[in-house]
């Protein structure tokens, strides 16, 4: 053994967890409410999300090509913002939509920001929305006439029964994701259970938004009431899928609770006292704005410093 | 109070079980034995001895070279060689005592000292302090220094460090399964210094039948117990230790005894035992020699000083080895080459087949937060990274960059393969280096 060997700085070993391993389970937690959208909505869906993730990976790939990076598809992220752009459309949208709203998403939410891990706010949730101010009348065209953001709350307003029962099946109008809460959550118990995200965003959010809902909602903490809240719209998909994106959420933990409950008053306010009936897509961008703020107010002391030594310490 | 763990850490894959069960076994070097004057932290030895010089085994060749320094001795009988600078694990250039060894073993004579009982607290730091014993489980502080608080009576635990969290390491586990009264009466020493200290044994879960043993071998004495703490990386890093055991937490600008605390290592509380009981300096440790290259995984008793490539050569390779690692995977020097000799913080050789880390790419941080959930000392390791990319000292230190204990957790956790440890080490050396100007 007279040739030298290869060193490094230790730790020698590393978790088998890697971004793309990561991105991956994303997706397959996300398949059963896209499968059930397919079955929902039918062709026209699937034609969205295929088209949908295909031009984000596409865009990605020119995008990086075009600029002489290292290609980075084979990580998976563009194809977890592929699929959550196609989730937040209705199955009614022209098929030009999903590719405007994809190129958007990966070119101008992402890429133009630096690619991954640097964009500021939710590369799908950022599509939706430039698609919603840009063509509201095509974003909020739902095949049924059931259901929207505001709908059923209109509907319970003039006292008609609103079945919460379809409502958490998913048996209702909406975009092609949002619909089934029940498939929104098996999927959630996936990434619980991998580990992929934790609990303290989803639910800080889900708590606080019932909080608000049920103080200024005007029915008070109506069972149903409440219920049509969480299964409608798209806050299951939100507080889940996209309120947890690792890149436009804090990583302090407390900042994780202050986010959470912006998040949950944010989109209170825009559901109840907002003219517009979308209350979560707009509730998560603005608070991926705030993430910066959060997170530098949110630093934790460290292991053994006391509140009083924090000053000395810094000082040592 | 005690929770018998703490918030973040890792689970690495432990690979304990392929020299869990081997029992010790004795080597006798052969050819030269290398003493670099630098196996502690502190002020370096003295060498004093000349070339030419017959040494037996377990003559002084260095004294120490101040208050906070230990002495060396031989381990073997033979003729000094020469004192010259020898490469050391770390990859440190250090002056080094070079002795050929004769295979007579030809001892000193050890006087056995009084009963412990009947020692004063000084006498026992002083024979401590004249073996030349040092914390054995990688830091190497002197044990008398450690001995030798400020106020001896505010001492609350003297705890035994034996929860062995790194992987692969099984030479703590060895000598409590084969050697448990050494260890015990060396805690019962320890705690014997400190006249209002209890004595805890603090051993991971993973290894029930120390745990029972020791359970079994404490139940009639007052003040030892026996606490098991959950398994867990770093759970034996001693500020982590600290705070499963007794709830109370220290600062890196903290030494346990601010706490009440003195933390003790396996082998440092046998070595202690050894000097006190029997005059005997501190010449051995058990060295594991482990991983996946390795033919024969076993556990060493290792004259120290002992080139690594001869316990290599007696547990035999099955595949050339991608990475030789003086110490464990998380913690451990990776070395470019085997002809480094076993010093007294040696704790293990790790012959790992694959180089897991020169193959990764470090790519984008997509702040999942791991790191800050895995980090021990409750820090952002994701920021003081960033921080240190960007150069930005202030940053660093405000969000107490100088905390970080290395442990590595951050790195091993990453997803995009970031360098967290090894950039946050880097700026640390820097500012420690401001501190001393």
């Amino acid at each position: 053994m007279s040739e030298l060997k290869r060193v490094s700085s230790n730790p020698h070993v590393r978790s088998k967890t890697t971004t793309s391993n990561i991105m991956m389970w994303v997706v397959i937690a996300l398949l059963p409410a896209t499968g059930f959208g397919i079955y929902n909505f039918g062709l026209n869906a699937l034609i969205i999300i295929l088209l949908s993730v295909a031009s984000a990976v596409l865009s990605e790939f020119i995008y990086e090509k075009a600029l002489h990076k290292p290609v980075t598809i084979g990580d998976f992220s563009a194809v977890v913002t592929g699929l959550l752009l196609a989730l937040n459309l209705p199955s009614t949208v022209p098929f030009w939509v999903p590719i405007l709203g994809s190129i958007f998403a990966i070119i101008m939410v992402k890429q133009l920001f630096g690619g991954l891990g640097q964009n500021f706010m939710n590369p799908a949730l950022g599509g939706r929305c430039f698609l919603v101010l840009s063509f509201p009348a095509l974003m909020t065209n739902f095949v049924t006439d059931t259901y929207t953001g505001a709908t059923p709350l209109a509907n319970l307003k003039n006292g008609v029964e609103v079945n919460v029962m379809d409502m958490i099946i998913g048996r209702t109008g909406g975009t092609i994701g949002e619909t089934s809460m029940l498939c929104i959550v098996i999927g959630a118990m996936i990434l619980f259970a991998v580990g992929i995200i934790d609990y303290v965003i989803p639910f800080t959010y889900i708590i606080s938004f019932v909080i608000f809902v049920g103080l200024f909602g005007g029915y008070g903490f109506n069972f149903s009431y409440i219920a049509a809240h969480l299964a409608g719209g798209g806050l299951m998909l939100g507080a889940f899928f996209m309120a947890t994106d690792y890149v436009t959420c804090p990583i302090t933990p407390k900042g994780k609770v202050i986010y959470g409950i912006i998040l949950g008053l944010l989109t209170g306010i825009f559901r109840i006292f907002g003219a517009n009936a979308e209350g979560v897509s707009f509730a998560i961008v603005i608070t991926n704005l705030l993430v910066p703020l959060i997170e530098k107010f949110t630093i934790p002391r460290a292991f053994g410093i006391k509140k009083t030594a924090k000053k000395e310490a810094k000082k040592a | 109070m005690a929770r018998g763990t703490f918030t973040g850490g890792i689970h690495p894959y432990e690979g304990k079980e392929l020299s869990k069960d081997k029992p010790i076994k004795i080597v006798f070097p052969k050819g030269e034995l290398v003493y670099p004057v630098s196996q502690h932290i502190g002020a370096p030895a003295k060498p004093i001895v000349a070339v030419g010089d017959h040494v037996l085994t377990g003559q002084k060749i260095a004294e120490a070279g101040g208050f906070v320094s230990a002495p060396i001795y031989s381990t073997v009988s033979g003729t000094v060689k020469s004192i010259e600078k020898r490469r050391l694990a770390t990859g440190a250039m250090c002056d080094c005592i070079i002795v050929e060894n004769d295979e007579k073993y030809e001892e000193v004579e050890f006087k056995p000292l009084k009963p412990y009982e009947e020692m004063t607290a000084e006498d026992k730091i002083a024979a401590v302090r004249e073996a030349g014993v040092v914390g054995m489980g990688g830091a190497g502080f002197p044990t008398a220094v450690k001995f030798s608080p400020k106020e001896p009576d505010k001492i609350d635990y003297v705890i035994a460090n034996c929860s062995e969290c790194e992987p692969y390491l099984t030479s703590d586990y060895r000598r409590m399964i084969e050697e448990p009264e050494l260890l015990l009466e060396g805690l019962q020493i320890a705690v014997s210094i400190f006249p209002n200290a209890r004595g805890i044994l603090a051993i991971e879960d993973n290894k029930p039948d120390a745990i029972a043993k020791f359970k079994e071998l404490t139940k009639d004495i007052d003040n030892i117990s026996v606490k098991p703490v959950k398994t867990k990386y770093p759970e034996g890093a001693e500020r982590m230790l600290i705070y499963a055991v007794t709830g109370r937490e220290i600062n890196s600008s903290m030494l346990p005894a601010d706490a009440g605390c003195i933390v003790d290592n396996v082998d440092t509380l046998c070595a202690v035992r050894r000097a006190v009981m029997e005059g005997r300096p501190l010449m051995e440790r058990i060295v594991t020699i482990t991983g996946e290259a390795v033919e024969n995984p076993q556990n060493y008793k290792v004259r120290i000083g002992t080139n690594y490539r001869e316990l290599l050569d007696d547990a035999g390779l099955k595949c050339e080895p991608a990475k030789i690692i003086s110490g464990g995977p998380m913690m451990g020097f990776a070395i470019f080459d085997l002809d480094v000799p076993t010093t007294k913080t040696a704790s293990a050789l790790t012959c790992l087949t694959k180089d897991e880390v020169a193959a990764l790419e470090p790519s984008a941080c997509i702040n999942c937060a791991r790191c800050v959930e895995v980090c021990p000392e409750r820090l952002v390791p994701k920021n003081l990274a960033d921080a240190v990319e960007h150069n930005n000292e202030k940053a660093f230190l405000d969000m107490y960059g100088m905390e970080c204990c290395e442990c590595g957790c951050c790195s091993y956790i990453c997803p995009a393969r970031r360098q967290l440890t090894q950039l946050i080490k880097g700026m640390r050396k820097i500012q420690l280096g401001k501190r001393k100007k």
